[in-house]
């Protein structure tokens, strides 16, 4: 009973701050810990819920739980990161992400191709894609390999599609500029083009970063050996070993926000004259 | 939208010439496996042959896909547990109920997040947050908890529908809904309107656009959802189902023939949106 008042406190006294830190002109600070005193609520929350109601572990642990289980079993964490992040989702992300970035220049040269490529794409986009991965598990092995394959074939056509989009983003007059300076196909896909599409190829990037880990963790549900962050979720599920789950699940938010955030960096450094990346 | 149709044919059959010459490519060796066992010589029309009408195939020629398709749908009976169309329904109305819940969920959060400062700087940066952790991972958790507390069936797949469907509808939503300029909502205040008027005259229709865009987004996205949904239900039904069994017992030709009914599915879902799209800003005036 306690534990449940304390709930209760903590998400009035949490709505309570954030309501005076809104109403507060908007500065960075706020901006920061606003989100953050929410977080925070929540998982406050979630403590005082689980226990007050005496929720089993089974269904639900409680967070301070997951983290004792987290610090226990790093060594485990840390292999199943390596064999699902680095080998699987990471180089799977190079990949198709190069792959594709090469395709689309080839594609852009003509037009004809990219008429044709540009509706199939985004349609392929659209598709349930992950259904490839036992297939791909099957003609690849079990081990990353195929875990980087049905990344490469989630990545593709997302990444395609917008590289494509970019590069036929300059406008003409840009283009005729260039060809006033007699520059040829290369210096004018380099100087002009390739600098006008990145906003898009970042776009694609985005995309790609979620979905990456996404295809590596599924992909290992159809067969995986075992270690691989995806192999440890529906064993130890099977287990009822809920808390090592939610530590895996952990270890996937962070990453897959990690990745994120780089990329968004990244973004950043290289689009920083673009509109949308311009803060006052 | 003619002229990109020739274009786009030629594409669509270059990816059948290669995907006939991957499953020569794929098959042959066990084809020649197979012909060295016999003591037979195999010829290239032999070979071909072979690896065009293998039982379990690697690659399975689109013609034998196509077989199987049609003999799972229009052959059997629409209740039977082979036919596909019974397996797509389940996977389809999972799809469906967890798309109208995510469209709800989205919206209520999209209307809370423009109208309340709090919910805007508190909820906003988490439902992007949300995005980065892969969902899908922790389909099979959420499953089997749900089981374990007694909900089964339709709605825990839902559930996982819901919750990849919700984000684009709250992305795009608020993007819409902070669509209408300075200047119309100045308009709307000469004209002493009420704030309940603002959204319903103002606000809402101008979002229009943005939530069909994010509406095809999120109903693909529950699709896969679903399918995923299905995987740790011990593939029961469901083309989710479909995939895990023939991965389980080397049936190829099953897991072509449910893939390409899933894309199928979203095609047609999609397209359907696309039209009520078309329709609804028609009427509205806007395209």
């Amino acid at each position: 009973m306690i534990w449940l008042i304390f709930a209760f406190g903590v998400w009035g006294l949490g709505w309570w701050v954030n309501t005076r830190l809104a109403a507060a002109p908007r500065t960075r600070v706020t901006g920061l810990v606003v989100p953050l005193i929410f977080g925070i609520t929540l998982i406050a929350i979630w403590e005082g819920v689980v226990r007050g109601l005496e929720i089993s572990p089974v269904l639900l642990p409680a967070p301070s739980m997951i983290a004792a289980r987290f610090v226990a079993s790093t060594d485990i964490l840390w292999e199943d990161f390596v064999q699902t992040v680095i080998k699987g989702a990471l180089s799977g992300y190079v990949l198709g992400c190069g792959s594709a970035f090469l395709v689309a220049i080839l594609v852009d040269r003509y037009d004809f191709l990219r008429q044709g490529l540009l509706p199939v794409g985004n349609f392929v986009a659209a598709l349930p894609v992950i259904g490839m991965a036992p297939i791909l598990v099957m003609w690849f092995g079990f081990d990353w390999q195929s875990k980087a394959a049905v990344v490469v074939v989630m990545v593709f056509f997302p990444m395609l599609v917008n590289t494509v989009q970019g590069l036929a983003d300059s406008s003409a007059m840009q283009r005729d500029l260039m060809r006033t300076y007699a520059a040829g196909y290369w210096a004018t896909l380099l100087k002009l083009r390739l600098p006008a599409a990145m906003p898009f190829i970042f776009n694609g990037l985005k995309i790609a970063s979620t979905l990456a880990l996404i295809g590596a963790i599924v992909a290992e549900f159809f067969g995986s050996p075992i270690r691989g962050m995806g192999f440890r979720i529906s064993t130890s599920v099977g287990q009822l070993a809920l808390d090592l789950v939610w530590a895996e699940i952990v270890v996937a938010a962070v990453v897959g926000s990690a990745f994120y955030g780089i990329v968004a960096l990244v973004e950043r450094a290289v689009t920083f004259w673009h509109p949308s990346q311009r803060h006052s | 939208m003619r002229q990109s149709v020739l274009p786009v044919l030629t594409v669509v059959a270059g990816i059948f010439v290669i995907w006939y010459l991957a499953s020569i490519w794929l098959n042959a060796a066990w084809a020649y496996d197979k012909a060295t066992r016999s003591g037979e010589e195999l010829g290239v029309v032999a070979l071909v042959a072979d690896t065009w009408s293998q039982e379990k195939p690697k690659l399975p020629a689109p013609h034998q896909v196509g077989v199987e398709i049609w003999d799972t749908t229009i052959e059997k009976k629409i209740t039977s547990k082979r036919s596909l169309i019974y397996h797509s329904w389940i996977t389809l109305s999972a799809t469906l109920l967890g798309f109208a819940l995510g469209t709800g969920l989205g919206i209520a959060l999209a209307v809370g997040i423009v109208y309340n400062r709090t919910m805007d700087m508190s909820v906003m940066p988490w439902v992007i947050a949300s995005q980065t952790i892969p969902i899908l991972a922790i389909a099979p958790m959420i499953i089997v908890v749900l089981n374990a507390v007694g909900i089964s069936g339709l709605l825990p797949k839902a559930m996982i529908s819901m919750y990849l469907s919700f984000f684009p509808v709250v992305v795009g939503m608020v993007k819409g809904l902070r669509s209408p300029d300075a200047m119309q909502l100045d308009q709307m205040r000469t004209w002493n309107a009420s704030p309940s008027q603002t959204f319903w005259r103002l606000r809402l229709p101008s979002s229009m656009p943005y939530l069909f865009t994010s509406l095809k987004i999120g109903m693909a996205a529950s699709l896969v959802g679903a399918i995923v949904g299905e995987l740790p239900t011990g593939a029961v039904a469901g083309l989710g189902a479909r995939l895990l069994a023939g991965s389980y017992y080397g049936q190829t030709i099953q897991i072509w023939s449910a893939l390409i009914m899933a894309a199928a599915l979203a095609a047609a879902l999609v397209a359907i949106i696309g039209l009520l799209q078309r329709v609804t800003l028609r009427r509205m005036g806007m395209a």
